[in-house]
Formats: structure tokens, sequence, C-alpha cells
């Protein structure tokens, strides 16, 4: 099924809510009690994005020699420095580039890699590696760990990832605030959960669905109530994604306790007539992820928000007989936000030569990158959500 | 309609649920001949066959753009077609048991392929076994080109062997974690190089790339083929408590008690793994109706949307929209997460599928909209107003037609509010529910409040 299609098509599941609230307002937080309250934005790119192609490594031969229909000219690359630069329809890119604002970590990957679309994804959502099946996400190990609230992780999605799902708690999917609020004023459902209230709540299955039934409707209240004292101003592209995002910034700003948020792109599993494809999906994301950046430095959240983008695998360094690329292993992460230690290209464009049976090598394991996310931005030691203690980057 | 407790528990696990119609029928008066008239109905194995595979693969390989994008069109439409035809098999069959086993065996051998003609024959492999001999159907599942293809044992070659699926096949399908070295991992996977598939899917022994040396595998040496490693697989109780452990979560209680895994494990190993006998003796043991055991299992997506199948006899206009459902509760078939199958349990339970759950009932069943009986403020006017102006549009996308009339009529005449209720739900009514049907003026209404709540997410 086209994830378009049931987009359009899961809207009949909940009815849909055209009636206007009848809402007390609440006052915005005051900015003071917001600053300094650390966000995480997650971009995942699926179906496998050819990193090669998107930070082009134009300074490398050997790109060119095994890329011979489905190499960027040179001419129309916007360098970054002599060895790699951006795809041109990551032009809106460049300045966030240059501002200091992003960071192109090269080489990410994980020993023994997975060629798979699910089962690669779900190493990426889970953390574990590659012949260990976990059940819980990374995140959702994080909200078990530090978080009260299945608000502390949302998804702006109508369904929620592995990534987001921990043992005892798992974060919430909401695509539209305004929707999934309308969904709990269902009046035998508002009945359901007010009567249970003041009753104890058992440890068993029943407990467990009343408890997560009543969990939904704080949140819901909460997000709704305190997202709408926000009006999002700045200009983003008209696209579904580029709208997930702005709906990010709404939470953002509004000073939602919130700690992650995720957001997904897809369509780069790209093994047929890669450069339209691959081209509108970059552009797509490149212009999206732009406007939400200087969004948030326009409205002083950027030094606190990081963003990180990842998909579940690259693609092979040589093309094959269709203008395609096939499955590969390591793959770049791009990071943005206005606190980066060291911005730029933080480590060695990948080695084209040294290749594991034509597949890049990897040089970085994705959960050093997890690691220093968890240490340094969200302030919980890596070893007690990791399968075991990773040493960590410096990129923030 | 009073002792009818044990039997309809009965049905909640060993089917897809009790219907009122059920009730009537004598063969149903005790659990000992209900468990009978279970498998008796279940004899017969009856394949899935939508799937006539025809495609010509090597188009893939050849073909033009155009060709391709024809060829992954059609893919997509077998993967969907095989998908409804289960449902629609689960949804109508007698032999409910056969597919509720299928449905577990699906789960315990899961795995993906995208040449539905691959899945569909492991699926019927999985039915025709489901109630047989577990020893058979690892064999069988083993040389299926889906699995083989699946765990990469197509490049499983003597020389530089491939452990995907020597690995998955201790650690999932037969003794699990903690049975078995790295050491039996690699000298099994030499044992099982070679073996293939043909271009017509058929299973093939490729001498030349198997690997007939001396392997030591589990303390013994010999020069094993894959089905010696299987064998001596099998010989180890282990297997035969890893399997009965599974099973007891699925079909007793997702905590194991110790006690009774063990009393299965034995009737499981002593019956040389003869499925059917494994299930009789659960089916029949006290245990197995205590109240602990009832009413707390959390039902996967595809037993709530068959159960609803079931009991309110829909039918649809476009059975694509179950799609849609599979994907919004997470559990689309044939699309399992990755080998370890859906965790299941709570792990259904999230925000979001939690409202789609409680939501889907009246969205099937009555154009999205629960008459609610309770006293509503104003707020709540306004909102059930909107959803009575919806209500035709929601069901004209739906296209879901359940029988009423069969279902009304099908209610015993005796048969009070308070026991229809309870027969709906497997947990005891909360005074919230008990509430609703003490002011409920509708049957129909009623009913379609009481599969719009948490409760009804039980078995």
């Amino acid at each position: 099924m086209k994830r378009r299609s049931f987009l359009k098509s899961s809207a009949i599941v909940s009815g849909a809510f055209m009636m206007p609230a009848f809402l007390k307002p609440l006052e915005a937080m005051a900015m003071s009690e917001l600053s300094g309250y650390k966000n995480l934005v997650i971009i995942q790119l699926s179906g496998g994005n050819d990193g090669l192609n998107t930070i082009i490594p134009y300074g490398n031969d050997i790109y060119y020699q095994k890329r011979n229909t489905i190499a960027i000219n040179k001419t129309d690359i916007v360098t970054l420095n002599d060895m790699q630069g951006l795809n041109p329809n990551l032009s809106a890119l460049k300045e966030i580039y240059d501002q200091g604002w992003m960071n192109i970590i090269n080489s990410v990957g994980y020993p023994n890699p997975d060629r798979s679309h699910f089962r690669s994804m779900d190493i990426w959502q889970t953390g574990s590696d590659a012949n260990q099946f976990l059940t819980t996400g990374w995140i959702g190990r994080y909200l078990d760990s530090n978080c009260q609230n299945s608000y502390s992780a949302i998804e702006v999605d109508d369904t929620l990832s592995l990534a987001m799902k921990g043992a005892k708690m798992k974060g919430i999917a909401v695509q539209d605030p305004n929707k999934l609020y309308q969904t709990t004023r269902e009046p035998f459902f508002k009945d359901l959960v007010h009567d249970h209230n003041n009753v104890d709540l058992n440890e068993d299955n029943l407990g467990y669905l009343y408890k997560t039934m009543i969990e939904t409707y704080s949140s819901a209240d909460y997000i709704q109530n305190t997202s709408k004292t926000y009006k999002v101003t700045a200009d983003y592209p008209a696209t579904p994604f580029a709208n997930q995002l702005k709906t990010v910034s709404k939470f953002i700003n509004s000073g939602l306790k919130t700690r992650v948020y995720y957001v997904s792109l897809s369509g780069f599993d790209t093994h047929v007539g890669q450069q339209n494809q691959q081209g509108r999906q970059l552009k797509i994301y490149g212009d999206g992820v732009a406007a939400f950046i200087k969004d948030l430095k326009q409205s002083g959240k950027l030094d606190d928000t990081l963003v990180m983008t990842f998909s579940e695998f690259g693609r092979r360094v040589e093309q094959n007989a269709s203008n395609g690329t096939d499955h590969g292993t390591a793959n770049n992460i791009l990071i943005y936000g206005g606190k980066l230690t060291k911005p730029g290209i933080y480590n060695e464009a990948p080695d084209l030569a040294t290749l594991d049976n034509g597949d890049l090598k990897y040089q970085v394991d994705f959960r050093d990158v997890y690691a220093t996310l968890l240490d340094k931005w969200l302030n919980v030691n890596n070893s007690q959500i990791l399968t075991r203690n990773f040493a960590g980057l410096n990129f923030v | 309609m009073d002792n009818i407790k044990p039997i309809k528990h009965l049905f909640t696990r060993a089917a897809f649920g009790m219907r009122f119609e059920d009730i009537s029928d004598e063969k149903h008066l005790t659990t000992k001949a209900a468990v009978k008239q279970l498998f008796k109905t279940s004899d017969n194995s009856d394949p899935i066959d939508i799937i006539q595979d025809a495609t010509d693969y090597t188009m893939l390989m050849k073909g033009d753009i155009g060709a391709k994008k024809m060829f992954l069109q059609e893919q997509r439409q077998q993967e969907k077609d095989l998908n409804l035809a289960w449902i629609d098999k689960m949804s109508k069959t007698d032999a409910q048991l056969r597919e509720k086993m299928t449905l577990f065996w699906h789960n315990h051998f899961a795995c993906r392929s995208n040449r539905a003609s691959f899945a569909q024959q492991l699926n019927n492999i999985q039915r025709s076994n489901a109630l047989g001999n577990f020893r058979t159907m690892v064999m069988e599942v083993s040389k299926s080109p889906a699995m083989l293809q699946f765990l990469n044992n197509q490049q499983n070659q003597k020389g530089h062997p491939n452990e995907n699926f020597a690995r998955e096949l201790m650690e999932l399908f037969t003794i699990g974690r903690g049975n078995y070295t790295e050491h039996d991992v690699k000298e099994s996977a030499r044992a099982f190089t070679g073996w293939s598939f043909n271009k017509d899917g058929e299973f093939k022994m490729r001498p030349f790339v198997h690997d007939d040396g001396q392997k030591t595998f589990m303390g013994k040496t010999g020069n094993f083929q894959g089905e010696d490693i299987i064998n001596t697989l099998l010989e180890r109780k282990e297997t035969a408590y890893f399997i009965s452990n599974k099973l007891y979560k699925y079909l007793v209680n997702e905590t194991p008690d110790p006690a009774h895994v063990s009393a299965m494990a034995d009737v499981f190993y002593n019956a040389n793994y003869e499925i059917k006998t494994l299930l009789e003796y659960v089916f029949t043991a006290d245990w197995f109706y205590d109240d602990k055991n009832t009413g707390n299992l959390i039902k996967s997506p595809v037993e709530l949307l068959v159960g609803l199948n079931r009991q309110f006899y829909i039918t649809y206009q476009k059975p694509e929209v179950l799609l849609l459902f599979e994907r919004a509760l997470g559990q689309v078939l044939f699309y399992p997460p990755n080998v370890a199958g859906w965790p299941g349990g709570r792990n259904w339970i999230d925000s979001s599928s939690l409202m789609y759950r409680i939501k889907i009932p009246s969205t099937l069943l009555n154009g999205g909209v629960i008459d609610f009986t309770g006293k509503a403020d104003p707020e709540d006017e306004a909102y059930i107003a909107t959803l009575h102006n919806q209500q035709q549009a929601v069901a004209t996308k739906v296209q879901a037609q359940p029988d009423w009339d069969k279902f009304l009529n099908s209610i015993p005449k005796d048969a009070s509010k308070m026991a229809i209720a309870q027969f709906m739900l497997a947990p005891k009514l909360n005074n919230t529910l008990i509430n609703t049907v003490t002011q409920a003026t509708d049957v129909k209404q009623m009913v379609i409040e009481l599969v719009s709540t948490p409760e009804y997410q039980l078995c």
C-alpha cells in the first residue's frame, strides 16, 4: 500500500472531526521557563537513502567511475570542501551549513550489516546488534528510564514506530493535535475514562489498557491546549513532510515538555531511475529542513534543538543496470543545531577504494551517535539505554 | 446461557470467539465435547490457492522500466490478494482451530517473501501441519523457498557458509537461546550448505556446494545433513519445552506457569511432537479454565478484526479497508517485523493503536457512530450531531455490511441484557459498563458500545 493513500484513508478510522472544540485557552508559558529545555528531533529517511548521491564525494574519481550514468555532474554540485558537496536538490541547506548549524558524519553503520529494509530499520530503531532481536526501541527505553508522560516523545504520524516504544512507557503518535484531541471527545469514551479515574487500576492487562487510555486522554488534552497557544508564522514549503516539521516547530515553540520528536520521509528505495526519484525526495527534505532550522533560529529555539537524520542503510557504491542503486551498508548521518562544537564535515569522506564486497565499510557505529545524544544532550548515561556502553563522539 | 463460561473461554482461545449461534449447538454442551468438535471441524486442511504464479521473473532482469513497473505492481497486488484471502478464510471457515494455530505458526516461523507464491506455499505448510507433527513441519518449513530465501540459505555454500538459517533454527524455531553454542551454529550451518530451490520454487539439494565433511554438533560427530541437525535438536527435550512455553503464552497466559509448561513439554515430547496431542492436553486441563487464565490476553489485531467479522457476519464490498486496519493496528499478515515475529501482548498497545482499536468496531458496524446512552453534556451533543452527519460518508467509504438481523436473531430469546453483555466481553463488567447496560434501550446500540471498550480488546 502506498503510504500517501494510507494516510488519506486512515482519516475514516477516526471519523472526521470538524467541530470546533469548546476549550479553555491556557496562557503560554513564560519564555524564561522554556529556554534551556532541550529537544531532539529525529528524521528518518525510509527506503535506504543513497548517501553517496546526497553528500557527494565528487573529489574521488572512483565515484564517477562506478556511477557513469547516475553520478551528479561536478558543475551542479554545491561544494562544501574539495572532496564532498551537496546534491543540487539540497541547495537550501548550503546556508544552514555556512552558518555552522550542520554536521555531516560519514560512514556510519554497524558490524555484519543487514541489507533487508525492515531488518536494518529494526536494528537502527532498537539499537541492537545485527544478530539480536529487541522488542523495545532506543527512545522507548529512554522514556522507560527518564520520563513520566507519553508526550515526552511525540511522533508526528498516525502510528507509532518501534523506536518510540519502551517496555513500560511509549511515546505518542500525533499527526494533528486537534484531530487527536477530537477523537478523545467521543462521549462514550469520555465516560469510560472519567469513571475509571478514581478506581485502583490493576497491574493486569485490563488495568494497562485503561491506564493507556487515561494517559492518552491527558496527553491529548495537554498537547492540544499547549500547542494551540503558538502559531507558526515562518514560511514552510507546501509538502506533507515540511508540514510535519512545522507541527514540530509549533510544539517546540509553544513550550511542550517533550524531549524527542520523530518524523519520517519515505521514497528512497531507488533501484530504478534514481536521479529523478531521489532528487525529488531530497528537495522535499532539504527545503523542509532549511525552513525548519531558520524558523527555530528566528524563534530562539535553535540552541536548544538538535536534529538528527538517518536512513536504514546506504546503497552500493556501484550503480546497477537500471540507473539505480541496490541496498548497501554504511551511510552518512546529518546533524543540525545551534550548538554544534565542530560544525561542518565531522570525519573523513567515505573510502571508496577499500570496500567490503562492493559496499562501504563503516567507520562510526551508529550507537556512538546515539550515545552522544543520550549522554550530552538528553543527559542520561547511554549504558542505561543501549545494550552496552558506547564511547560516543564530540559533535555536541 | 448460565454455564457457558468455560466453553466461551475455549472458543476465545482455541478459535476466534464464540457466537450466539454456537450456544444452541448441542455439540458444545460440555467442554470435552466442544474440544472434540473443534478438532473435528478442523480435520481437513484446505489450502489457500489464490496466487497462481505464472510470473516470468526473468522479465525483471531483462525488462525495460515499464515492464519492471508493471511487474512490481503485480507483485503488490498479489501480496494484497494473499493477505485478504487469509483474512477471509479465518473469518468464514469452520476449521477455526486450524486457522488459529496457522496464525500461531505464521508468527513462530516468521518470514517475509517478495514472492507471494512462496509466501502462500509456506502458509499452506503451516496450515497443513498446524495440528499435525512438529518435526514434519520444521522439515517442510526449512525446505520451503520462502524460508531458504529469507534466511539466506541460498548463499550458504561449502567453503563460505552463511549461518543465518542455522542460527534462527536454533534460537527461534526449536531449542531457544542458552541451549547451544556458537560452535553448534557454525557446524550446523555446514550441514545446511547446498539447501536451495530452483526457479520453479522446488527444493533442491545442490551436492556441488554441499559440505560433506565431518561436523561436530552438540557433542556428536558425523557427516551430518540438515535433517540430522533438525532431528538432533528435537531429541533434546528443551525443544519441547521451548515450543510449549511459547504456545502457553499464546493460548493460556503471558506469564507461564513453569509446572504447567513442564507438563506440556512432557506430553509433547512423549507424543513425538504431535501437536494435536499437546493441544488436547491443554484444552482439557483444569488450569486452562482457571479464573487467572481467562479474559486476560490482549487480542492481536488480526484476532480482533476476524472476531468482529465472525461475530457480526460482516461482508466487505471493498476488503482492502482491512489492510488499512491491519496497518494502523500494527499487524500486516505476511509482514512480521522480523524473524522473531510480532512480540504480542502489551506491545500491541500504544496511545494511537488503542484509540484505533476502540474506534474500529463502530466504524465497521455503524458508520463510526457510538450511540451514547449516558447523559451527554452540550459539548457531547454537538459532537454526536457531527458524527451522525458523517455517518453516511464513513459507511460509504468503509463499505462493510454487518448482518444485524442474523446477529440479533441468534441471541437466545430468554437472554437478559446483562447476560448478552457478559457474553460479548471476556472480563467482568465494571460499574460504568453495568450502567451502560442498565440504561440501554436498544440491543444493537448496546452491543456497539460494548465492542468499543478496552474490555473487548481482551480474550
